[in-house]
């Protein structure tokens, strides 16, 4: 069991591809993570959300590389580690679980052995205290039958129980930092009730840190105590929960919440789809990256590049109408 | 299991018989009438009359057969025109010393391949990889008779390490240390084909293998490299692998029979390359047929060993 | 069910996989963009190009060459390479090398491309029937198919070749034979694939004479399989023709044939090796050239990879 610990990132930088012919996939992201405390990251596809994951993890392969920045755990950054070193903080430190359960489980391995498999490799256990270790973390995520079912193949198994299952793997060795990428996006409703509970549930009781990534708001909502608003590869708006539904600063937050139907909301309501499409990240444009389609851009926007400013204490937003519209106030 | 083995078995019988027609064909190819394509063209007419009366060759052709395969079934695989001597006698211990070479390129065959394969797959396009994929691609690409050759040139004949044909001294001790020296360059001959073929798939399952979201998954558990490997990818991409080797056995065996020729290895190959020369029906007859009925069975165990790897084969 | 699953079948890896290539609807003029896609892939360009230089100039041979490939000289015997006026050195019975090679390419190309094409038009009619029509005809086809899948290929072309009068056409009439069933099994499985396809249906739905509808709509989707699997196999059956000639059972010396004069050279292998050498080597760089080719057929055929 380790002691709660946070999660810092500073200005992180990964990139894909030369010098000459890459993207800058995400592009100078710093944040941190909480004990106890759930974190969304929210945006819309290849805004650089699950890259993010992946370097935080150092799961990057080439063609990609982690250019720059830091990820500090318990006061040493991830970053320069070596691979062994790494090796121990995966799966250990930090857990990780994948958006789609259909292929994230080895077919040719019974479940149990790939829950046994992580224990095995950070803690020192035979085979059958990590066996009986694995039937408990199955009972605590919701298997029925775990004795008998830990000899099964992930083909017995539905979306939702694999899933489960490797939430279980992900939490076996009592992580500080559980990241979620898409948890649930490849499951039915029903069922991502289900596992966004269990994550929760089990995000309490180990005080650790949920990094959750999705880009349904829905699960923010529910879920997040702090909600990280990404677009094109940069964190455009950061604020808790609240605050972020009630009064978004910056042009695409209030966009995105605006594509989405509101409970209140009349049917003849129109859904405002957002114009135009994101940027390609080969050739970013010089200012602001969301002017191209932000309503209220203005000349500054196409000009000069926006870094985050402060609203007010926890809660920051990257646009110049935070200054503009606090100078009005 | 057991249904599908018993399927197997049956299921082979229509094809020997398939194979057994087309070897009782062969002779109706033959330039002449099938007297003189078994007797040669040396025979007096009153042996081939002889032998038309005793082979029933004036009937009809469906009855000929019958009468042949019957001969056959009773070992009676005719004489030899060449020797005289009765066909059987000639291809057994030949059929021996073609197993020798056949056993030892497979394994060859497998061992360079699969672990040259594996090995350019995890260094994926490092100079390793793309060496020995050329390689690969030129070994695969030329004829294997030609290498078996140059193989001899620069071994048997310049470097004088080997021996250049034959499977012993004609004055030495002819121990197995002896057949082992003339093994050497017959085998890494046939090997070097099926062994071209067998690397270049190894690598791009392997390569396929590595790229599956699982391999992903268990690297973020913090396992080490060399278990990733072996716990998530070779045993993934095996299957494929052992279909693709048992698909190997043909070209082995056509390889097989080439080199026995270039290296004068007493074996079926050679002795089919003689009888052919000789125009010796018979032996033409019995030794394509040992042959393919030697793949027939080499097909069947590589089938049964796919299946009780891979249960859904089962219901083929 | 046939009595050999597809696992234990063929005697090269090779024929055995050519990946299925997705469909495409022949009512779409994507042509001119597949050569586009053919032209951009360098070693099929450059490989495509070379053989045509191969083809040009073993039928411009005697052009090219300044003696026959019969002429022998005794004065000039074991020439290595290099030797003004045979640039490729003589053979031991002083006959050019250059020429040979290039008389005897006439041959040893055409014992790999003739079989290839024509087992490939009888193999496809086959495959398409079988996979078509299916029932009993299919039955009946496939079985007998079956058979010679039994044997290893180069075994059967042997044994067939070696009963007969040994020649040229010979060579090709056992490779033929040989060679129909891989078509016609490929044939049949593409046809297969594309059946089920809903246009496919709606056109029979649509009272459509089978004929028309195997012609127009099945056989542009089974063509372009088989186009690829034929050329990556020209490249594979010079190779195996001219292991035919090697064994005596095609060209008869003095005629030039590439494998022939393999294993011509052998006897003399000690002492002027470029006498097999250089045969070898044309075997080895055509069949390569083949091979490219035909990879590059298959990405230009693919609709997936046509670029815009």
């Amino acid at each position: 069991m380790s002691a709660p610990a946070t999660l810092a990132v500073s200005n992180l930088r990964t990139r894909f591809g030369g010098v000459s012919a890459g993207a800058t996939v995400v592009d100078g992201v710093s944040f941190s993570l909480q004990p106890g405390r759930t974190t969304a990251l929210v945006g819309e596809s290849g805004c650089g959300k699950s890259v993010t994951a992946l370097s935080l993890m150092r799961l990057i392969e080439p063609p990609g590389h982690i250019v720059s920045g830091s990820v500090t755990l318990d006061g040493r950054d991830l970053l320069a580690l070596d691979e062994r070193e790494m090796e121990r903080v995966r799966g250990a430190r930090i857990g990780m679980v994948f958006q789609d359960p259909l292929t994230s489980l080895n077919p040719a391995l019974s479940i149990g052995g790939q829950i046994v498999e992580t224990l095995q490799t950070h803690q020192p256990m035979s085979r059958a205290q990590a066996e009986r270790k694995a039937i408990e973390l199955l009972a605590r995520v919701g298997v029925a039958n775990p004795e008998q079912r830990i000899h099964d193949f992930p083909h017995h198994f539905s979306g939702g129980m694999r899933q489960r299952v490797l939430i279980a793997a992900a939490i076996s060795c009592s992580p500080s930092v559980i990241i979620a990428d898409e948890p649930t996006t490849a499951l039915d409703v029903t069922v991502q009730a289900k596992i966004l509970r269990l994550l929760h549930d089990l995000q309490r009781d180990m005080g650790a840190a949920l990094l959750l990534i999705t880009h349904d708001l829905g699960i923010v909502a529910a879920m997040a105590d702090e909600v990280l608003v990404m677009y094109a590869g940069r964190i455009v708006e950061r604020a808790d929960v609240d605050t972020l539904f009630h009064n978004p600063r910056h042009p695409y937050t209030k966009a995105l919440l605006a594509c989405v139907a509101g409970i209140e909301d009349d049917r003849r309501t129109p859904l405002e789809p957002i114009g135009g499409s994101a940027p390609d990240l080969r050739n970013p444009p010089p200012g602001c990256r969301f002017a191209p389609r932000c309503p209220s851009a203005q000349d500054i926007c196409r000009r000069q590049d926006q870094t985050l400013r402060s609203v007010c204490s926890d809660h920051e937003a990257a646009c110049v109408l935070v200054e503009t519209e606090l100078s009005l106030v | 299991m057991t249904a599908f083995v018993a399927r197997r078995l049956v299921g082979v019988f229509p094809v020997i018989l398939g194979v057994s027609i087309v070897i009782f064909l062969l002779v109706q190819l033959a330039p002449g009438d099938a007297a003189t394509a078994l007797l040669g063209p040396q025979a007096t007419e009153a042996a081939k009359a002889e032998l038309r009366h005793a082979l029933g060759l004036d009937e009809a052709l469906p009855l000929q057969y019958l009468a042949w395969l019957g001969r056959t079934l009773t070992g009676d695989f005719g004489k030899s025109i060449a020797t005289q001597l009765p066909v059987a006698t000639l291809v057994l211990p030949r059929f021996v010393n073609t197993l020798i070479l056949a056993f030892s390129s497979l394994l060859l065959a497998i061992v360079i391949g699969y672990s040259v394969g594996l090995f350019a797959a995890l260094r994926a396009h490092s100079v390793f990889d793309r060496t020995s994929m050329a390689t690969a691609l030129l070994a695969g690409s030329a004829p294997p008779f030609w290498l078996g050759l140059i193989l001899v040139l620069l071994f048997a004949i310049q470097l004088r390490w080997l021996p250049v044909s034959g499977m012993r001294d004609m004055a030495g001790d002819g121990g197995p240390f002896d057949v082992l020296r003339h093994l050497v360059l017959p085998t890494v001959t046939t090997a070097l084909g099926p062994a071209a073929i067998i690397a270049r798939i190894v690598r791009s399952t392997v390569i396929e293998a590595l790229g599956r979201p699982h391999v992903r998954v268990a690297r973020s558990k913090g396992l080490s490299r060399a278990t990733l490997i072996r716990r998530h990818v070779i045993l993934n991409a095996l299957p494929p692998v052992i279909t693709i080797t048992g698909l190997q056995l043909g070209y082995l065996l056509g390889g097989a029979l080439l080199t026995e020729v270039v290296f004068a290895w007493p074996g079926l190959g050679s002795l089919l390359y003689d009888s052919i020369t000789a125009r010796d029906l018979p032996v033409i007859q019995a030794t394509t047929m040992l042959i393919a009925l030697s793949f027939v069975l080499a097909n069947i165990v590589v089938d049964l060993i796919n299946a009780s790897l891979d249960p859904r084969l089962r219901e083929a | 069910m046939s009595s050999l699953p597809a696992s234990a079948r063929a005697g090269h890896s090779e024929l055995a996989s050519a990946a299925p290539t997705p469909l495409h609807d022949p009512r779409s003029s994507a042509r001119f963009w597949r050569l586009k896609s053919f032209a951009r892939d360098r070693g099929a360009l450059v490989s495509g190009l070379f053989l045509l230089a191969v083809v040009l100039a073993v039928v411009f041979a005697p052009l090219i060459a300044h003696y026959g490939p019969d002429e022998a000289d005794n004065f000039a015997r074991y020439k290595p390479i290099g030797t003004l006026g045979h640039i490729l050195g003589t053979d031991q019975q002083g006959r050019d090398m250059l020429a040979r090679l290039l008389f005897g390419g006439r041959v040893s190309l055409l014992v790999g491309v003739v079989p290839t094409l024509v087992a490939g038009a009888i193999g496809l009619g086959l495959g398409l029937t079988a996979g078509f029509v299916r029932g009993l005809v299919d039955q009946i086809i496939m079985r007998c198919l079956d058979v010679v899948f039994a044997f290893p290929m180069v075994l059967l072309a042997i044994a067939i070749a070696g009963s007969m009068r040994p020649g040229v056409l010979t060579e090709i009439l056992a490779i033929t034979i040989v060679l129909i069933p891989y078509f016609a099994r490929l044939a049949r499985t593409a046809t297969e694939g594309v059946m089920p396809v809903p246009f496919i249906e709606a056109a029979r739905a649509a009272g459509g004479a089978p004929m028309t509808i195997m012609v127009r709509y099945v056989l542009p989707n089974v063509f372009s399989p088989v186009v690829v699997y034929a050329t990556t196999l020209m490249g594979l059956m010079i190779v195996v023709g001219s292991g035919l000639s090697f064994l005596g059972l095609g060209v008869q010396p003095p005629t030039a044939d590439w494998g022939a004069m393999v294993a011509e050279g052998r006897v003399v292998l000690r002492r002027a090796p470029h006498v097999t050498i250089l045969p070898g080597c044309a075997i080895l760089v055509v069949s390569l050239a083949f091979n490219f080719l035909g990879d590059g057929v298959r990405d230009a055929l693919d609709p997936r990879t046509i670029r815009r």
